[in-house]
């Protein structure tokens, strides 16, 4: 591999002089006469995890393969790494780190095998401050495959199969990482490996955007939790921060006298109060339960669809500790 | 060394590691002595049947022909079926995830297919030699042919077949193709001479590469006297050069911008798609 040493510094990339990696503005996607996506904007930091949440068929994936340089826009300005996508050559590609869903491609390769092969692709662009392909074992170790490394790819477990994913599309040490639905079909102990590996890249400040349909996922891994629906970005903010501002409201649970009963309500605290001044110590059991962000999500979703997004959201009191 | 050349020669590591993989894989295997068996039992069959006034058997004209047949599958339905498959599978996806992943991707499949080709004529050539008499045995000037008849045909029908994967929607489509190919084969002088055939099918049949390439083989590896049972009792060497050489030009011209085309539309979606469809047409 004496070229590649030849090779090294030749694709060095200054040292980021913005601390924004994505910059997406009035992005615009068109169908035919269908609009997919009608002004998407939001931005990612270095070392951020994004998190694209939305109904399908919202444009998670439109919106992901546009900033990947898969798929041209119809309007709208975007940056991923200072470059406009439409026009990132192979330089900028071997920056980016993009998560496929394999299915049965390169089966009859040995996992070693192929990372080693699709990580050699990345040598040319190796820097002083990062150094291109990722050691194959150390990386095989990162992701849990050591013992399947001489094993044939077409062989792996769905789990096994999603990790070395993975492994391939951060081979290449990327600056940005995309992943599009990588947990879909992992077990909890999967999915759970798979989190520390994201928060590991993250740490190590690489800029993820994933997409997912887990809203547990989304509360656990994001930074920053996009919500798109009807085309547009509804909601951006941490999960604490999307509790706030939905008007999703919180259940009371309690009993009187032995009977259970349960109130739903936008100020659980308070409600309870009353509750206890009303009665008392017949009052017992008593449970709340705050809006999770899977109830914020859905009235968000289900406010949109009625038309009613009111563009500032009252702060409800939702009682004063967080989450 | 520049970035695109780094990864064509990564490409040629890719094709090596393919072959290998080809040829220590059982299906695949069974598929090269499947295909050997095919060709050496009719050749079997009519072994010892004269060919009229051409002082050899049918099957001494047969082994050339049939290898000559095969170059051109190959290169063409081979290729155009790995390229179909692998953009439904998503490996040319991954190939246009990496900085010039295509570039690897592209020389990788013409080692591969090239030395697929050199091993599906190599089987029932070394088996044919030994059912037939008068094949290869005047050596010399004649086997120089080959150097440029069978360089020439991958140049000829690699390209197309690119082509034809690039354009056609999904693997299963390329298994349609193959019954026009078969009627291709019947007028391409492979199981008998074309000037069996009538005048305007000869003249079709001429058109195409698998005619030429048997040709080629025929003149590479039968002896001189042979060449009787041939239109106008010619190798037509100059011919053979000009139509495989037209072939070869389409090709190159045709293959960059459909290639570019086919690999500008891959996203995950549209693979995403095409699996969905796999998968119903399977469930």
């Amino acid at each position: 591999m004496t070229t590649a040493h030849a090779l090294s510094g030749a694709g060095s990339s200054p040292p980021p002089e913005s601390d924004t990696v994505i910059d997406v503005r009035d992005l615009r996607m068109r169908y035919r006469s269908q609009d997919v996506l009608k002004g998407v904007g939001f931005t990612a930091r270095r070392g951020e995890v994004v998190l694209l949440l939305g109904p399908n068929g919202a444009g998670k994936t439109t919106t992901i393969e546009v900033l990947e340089g898969f798929r041209m826009r119809s309007a709208g300005d975007v940056t991923v790494l200072g470059t406009d996508p439409a026009d990132g050559d192979e330089r900028w590609r071997a920056r980016l780190g993009i998560v496929l869903q394999s299915w049965r491609d390169h089966g009859k390769w040995r996992v070693r095998e192929l990372l080693a092969h699709l990580g050699s692709y990345y040598a040319p662009y190796s820097t002083a401050l990062v150094r291109r392909p990722w050691d194959v074992d150390e990386l095989l170790a990162a992701v849990g495959l050591t013992e399947q490394a001489d094993k044939r790819v077409g062989t792996l477990s769905g789990g096994q199969r999603r990790r070395f994913d993975v492994a391939v599309g951060i081979v290449g040490r990327p600056e940005v990482l995309f992943l599009d639905e990588p947990t879909a079909g992992l077990d909890p102990e999967a999915r759970n490996e798979f989190h520390g590996l994201v928060r590991g890249l993250a740490d190590e400040n690489t800029t993820v955007l994933l997409t997912t349909h887990d809203l547990a996922e989304a509360e656990r891994l994001a930074d920053r939790i996009l919500i798109l629906a009807g085309g547009r970005i509804v909601a951006d903010g941490s999960a604490e921060e999307l509790s706030r501002q939905a008007s999703a409201e919180a259940t009371v649970r309690w009993t009187r006298d032995g009977r259970p009963f349960e109130k739903a309500t936008a100020e659980p605290t308070r409600f309870v109060r009353r509750l206890f001044e009303e009665h008392g110590e017949a009052i017992g059991g008593l449970e709340v339960r705050r809006a999770s962000l899977e109830d914020t999500y859905l009235t968000m979703v289900r406010e949109l669809e009625a038309g009613s997004v009111p563009d500032e959201r009252a702060v409800h009191a939702f009682g004063e500790g967080s989450r | 060394m520049s970035p695109v050349w780094y990864a064509a020669v990564i490409g040629v590591r890719r094709g090596w590691t393919e072959l290998r993989q080809t040829f220590t894989t059982g299906q695949d295997v069974f598929g090269y002595v499947l295909w050997t068996v095919l060709l050496i039992v009719p050749l079997f069959l009519v072994r010892d049947d004269p060919l009229k006034g051409a002082g050899i058997s049918t099957g001494a004209f047969m082994l050339p022909s049939m290898l000559g047949m095969t170059l051109a599958f190959t290169g063409m339905m081979t290729t155009a079926q790995l390229l179909a498959t692998e953009r439904e599978d998503g490996t040319l996806l991954r190939a246009k995830a990496v900085p010039h992943g295509m570039v690897g991707h592209l020389v990788g499949k013409i080692i591969m297919v090239s030395g697929t080709a050199l091993a599906s004529m190599a089987l029932p050539f070394a088996v044919g030699v030994f059912v037939v008499d008068g094949v290869a045995r005047q050596g010399g000037g004649a086997l120089l042919t080959l150097v440029w008849v069978v360089p020439l045909g991958l140049l000829a029908t690699l390209p197309m077949g690119a082509v034809i994967g690039s354009l056609v929607d999904s693997p299963r489509t390329i298994g349609l193709l193959m019954l026009p190919v078969m009627g291709l084969v019947v007028i391409s002088g492979i199981y008998f001479p074309l000037s069996k055939l009538p005048e305007w099918l000869q003249t079709v049949g001429q058109i195409f590469p698998v005619y030429w390439l048997g040709l080629g083989l025929r003149a590479a590896l039968l002896p001189a006297d042979a060449v009787a049972a041939e239109i106008g009792e010619s190798w037509r060497h100059l011919e053979t050069a000009g139509v495989l050489g037209a072939w070869t030009v389409a090709g190159l011209l045709l293959a960059p911008s459909v290639l570019r085309r086919m690999a500008r539309r891959e996203s995950g979606a549209a693979m995403a798609e095409r699996h969905r469809k796999a998968m119903q047409r399977v469930g």
